[in-house]
């Protein structure tokens, strides 16, 4: 047990020394954040406590970046510029002479409402808020996915299972075409539950399954290949940006 | 009050932009970009609503010395020295009139300095963890894992170098065969088409929850009716 | 049962449940090592990642490029290298850059990249007639959709305060139909299928993506007849990087991000695999013996 703590203070001594030297070779911004980027990888080892300041700091920065950049980016303009332009004229003067809209009383009043959700006594009026959130994704939706997702879907698997071009037949389409066509056809039964998967629609589930595990698995090898490079991302600057070690 | 008056304003804003997509012109064409801008403004509330929560959450937790509350300081600190940051533009070569983002400013810094290294590495860690769970998990126990396996190995090999190097000796006249080239009819055909059926199925699933929603057949959204 | 069976047992079981850390040492060291080397593959531009090169290469000179920043640090590694590939293209072609985002994080990756590409490689070009920084908006598939119909309804000033209407290169934009070409370079929602569903199919606009791996299986069935071509991840952005080496030799001796990813990339995809194929070796061992050590067991 003392060994174990001896070796902490030992790494921890190291750290801070390289810190400190890198405050004053690398800057303070780069040390910082090679530290905290340390404090996260120290999670690989066990939860400690370190892991656990990065990670609730993490927490509370995100949140307020989100809130500046709503105020400041959307607020700010779109809300108050058009609801009383003067008002925003300190801090966007371009906007200070724009005709004020009054109906963007609106958004501000359902806004309101939906930070009501705070309260406890008043919380249910926040639904009005959300509904307004809910209605607007919902028609948003329906349109969009049934013409981009759906329709156009449907339009594209319709291809020819003869290919043939200017040099006649042309064998490797034809059989990707029917391998797409018969894949979709094959993924759809599959995913069609009022039915018993039983005879020819079993057979044409049975085919649907083999499509979507070529399917995962594809997606399985990107998402090792995308974690992948978001660890080299780190480590170059662990081993660049602060370290200096990438030739 | 508590449910009718929701369910109309969903009944409302929901058709209105259905019908703004056929017929573009006034009042539905109008009414449909009013309420995409609203939308676009009550989004910001949202954020705020969040940050709002984290730092009743974290006030509780600290009032009531909950287990790590000494931590819910580091959380509560973070968030209003970005906030002060962000909100006054602290450091910003432009004054309160720049851009919030402007190299140079507090915001700007701790975005790089702290927001930067907390974020991407809380992403890189799960690397580590592909590995393990792949070492532990990923067995060709039947035909199906078999079938995912093997397709897995071809991209994971056909999507680098490694795989144009290890297959570039085969004779042109097999040359689907290079791994490569597997790895893309892979991705262009097989998945291509299970992604496509998930697609379509996906976007019958939010069709019918879009109307479902619309005409207030789904009310889960809602809430109960004490909350 | 034997001693010696008894011992392999007991070593298989070992294996199987190796300490994790131990394979996270193997991981770290296939990352490291490569990056430290400074190694590098030869690459090849794919059909996929062909297309969109070839359609930003024929866009004539003055065309309009919308580049929506839809990502943020986390996705940086992969996605910035695809950013600065295609900045460089189009500043080759000479096409007006309009640069904004539908993620908050992609905000101040706007600046940066203004920053890090345009000043520092192009300090001959000059902002509002050449690119312009609109900034982020919030709303999601709300604003896209806005932006469709109007653009200055939302972006009434620049990111910097600007009012829109005095930035020459913002003169004739009325809404989204008026850009030749909109990239989106991201992942998550929103992100390129927001923009293909809500911008590109309704208002018939060309839309190119670039877009993590874990996204890019996802975006294939909207190609080519809803998307112009995709960026996949790092090896996207490697093969952009190549195919704009191959026309352009100036960026021959210019260190390309996404081609330095690539080694460390193999090398790591081979120790996963290894890990695969080990722990797949010892459970068909494992099983076995189990099968054949049961009193009538089938194998």
């Amino acid at each position: 047990m003392t060994t174990k703590r001896l070796t902490g203070h030992i790494v921890l001594g190291v750290v801070l020394l390289v810190c400190t030297l890198s405050i004053v070779v690398k800057g303070l911004l780069v040390t910082v954040g090679a530290l905290l980027t340390l404090f996260i990888f120290s999670f690989l080892y066990k939860d400690n406590p370190y892991y656990k300041f990065a990670e609730h700091l993490f927490v509370g920065v995100s949140a307020a970046y989100w809130m500046c950049m709503g105020f400041w980016g959307t607020m700010v303009p779109n809300l108050f510029g058009k609801l009383y332009p003067p008002m925003v004229g300190s801090v966007i003067p371009a906007l200070k002479d724009n005709p004020p809209e009054p109906f963007m009383v609106i958004p501000l009043f359902l806004g309101v409402l939906l930070l009501l959700r705070l309260s406890s006594k008043a919380g249910w009026i926040s639904r009005w808020a959300l509904a307004f959130i809910v209605g607007t994704t919902a028609g948003l939706n329906l349109v969009r996915y049934l013409r981009s997702d759906f329709i156009a879907q449907i339009s594209s698997t319709m291809i020819p299972l003869y290919a043939s071009g200017a040099a006649g037949f042309n064998l490797g389409e034809t059989i990707s075409n029917s391998v797409i066509f018969l894949g979709v056809m094959s993924g759809l039964i599959y995913f069609f539950f009022s039915k018993e998967h039983k005879g020819v629609f079993g057979t044409g589930a049975r085919t649907g399954i083999i499509v979507l595990m070529v399917t995962f698995g594809a997606s399985f090898g990107y998402t090792v290949m995308a974690r992948i490079s978001l660890l080299v991302g780190r480590m170059q600057f662990l081993f660049d940006d602060w370290l200096g070690l990438i030739r | 009050m508590k449910r009718t008056v929701p369910l109309l304003i969903t009944l409302v804003v929901g058709a209105a932009l259905i019908i703004a997509d056929f017929v573009p012109h006034r009042p539905f064409g109008t009414l449909g970009d009013d309420f995409s801008l609203y939308f676009d403004i009550i989004a910001v509330f949202a954020f705020i609503l969040g940050g709002g929560n984290l730092v009743r959450v974290h006030i509780m937790k600290l009032s009531k010395k909950r287990k790590d509350w000494p931590f819910s300081i580091v959380t509560l600190a973070g968030f209003f020295i970005m906030l002060a940051a962000g909100l006054l533009k602290i450091g910003n070569p432009d004054d309160i009139k720049g851009d919030v983002a402007a190299l140079g400013s507090l915001f700007s810094d701790l975005y790089i300095s702290i927001f930067t290294p907390l974020q991407a590495s809380m992403f890189a860690l799960l690397a580590f963890f592909v590995g393990s769970a792949s070492y532990r998990a990923f067995r060709a126990k039947n035909k199906e894992a078999t079938i995912l396996l093997v397709s897995a190995f071809l991209i994971l090999l056909g999507r680098t170098p490694l795989g144009l190097w290890l297959t570039e000796g085969i004779p042109d006249s097999i040359s689907f065969l290079e791994l490569p080239n597997l790895a893309n009819w892979i991705l262009d055909v097989p998945n291509l088409a299970g992604q496509r059926a998930i697609m379509i199925g996906i976007a019958l699933g939010v069709i019918s929850m879009s109307l479902r929603v619309i005409l207030g057949v789904e009310r889960t959204y809602l809430g109960q009716d004490n909350d | 049962m034997s001693n010696g069976q008894t011992t392999s047992r007991y070593t298989i079981e070992r294996l199987q449940s190796i300490d994790r850390r131990i394979i996270f040492v193997f991981i770290a060291a296939a990352v490291i090592i490569p990056l430290l080397l400074g190694a590098s593959l030869k690459e090849e531009t794919t059909p996929i990642v062909r297309a969109l090169f070839d359609y930003v290469d024929h866009l004539p000179e003055g065309s309009r490029v919308l580049l929506s920043f839809d990502y943020g640090p986390t996705t940086a590694p992969e996605i910035q290298p695809m950013v600065d590939a295609v900045l460089r293209q189009c500043i080759e072609r000479k096409c007006k850059l309009y640069m904004m985002a539908v993620w908050a994080t992609g905000h101040n990756l706007v600046g940066q990249t203004i920053e890090e590409i345009l000043k520092s490689e192009y300090p001959q070009l000059q902002y509002g007639q050449d690119y312009v920084n609109l900034g982020y908006k919030a709303g999601s598939q709300g604003l896209i959709r806005l932006l469709v119909v109007d653009f200055k309804r939302m972006y009434s000033t620049d990111a910097a305060g600007t009012a829109i209407d005095s930035i020459p290169m913002m003169q004739n934009i009325g809404n989204l139909k008026n850009f030749d070409l909109i990239f989106s370079f991201g992942g998550g929602f929103p992100g390129i299928k927001e923009w293909i569903l809500y911008a590109g199919d309704p208002g018939h606009i060309p839309i190119g993506g670039g877009c993590t791996a874990v996204s890019a299986p996802l975006l294939y069935p909207y190609y080519p007849s809803q998307l112009v071509g995709l960026m996949g991840g790092a090896k996207g952005a490697a093969e952009y990087e190549n195919a704009l080496i191959q026309a352009y030799p100036k960026f021959s001796n210019m260190p390309m991000a996404g081609m330095s990813l690539m080694m460390s990339q193999t090398v790591s995809h081979i120790v996963i695999m290894f890990f695969v194929v080990l722990g797949n070796v010892l459970y068909f061992i494992g099983r076995n013996r189990n099968a054949s050590t049961k009193p009538g067991g089938e194998k």
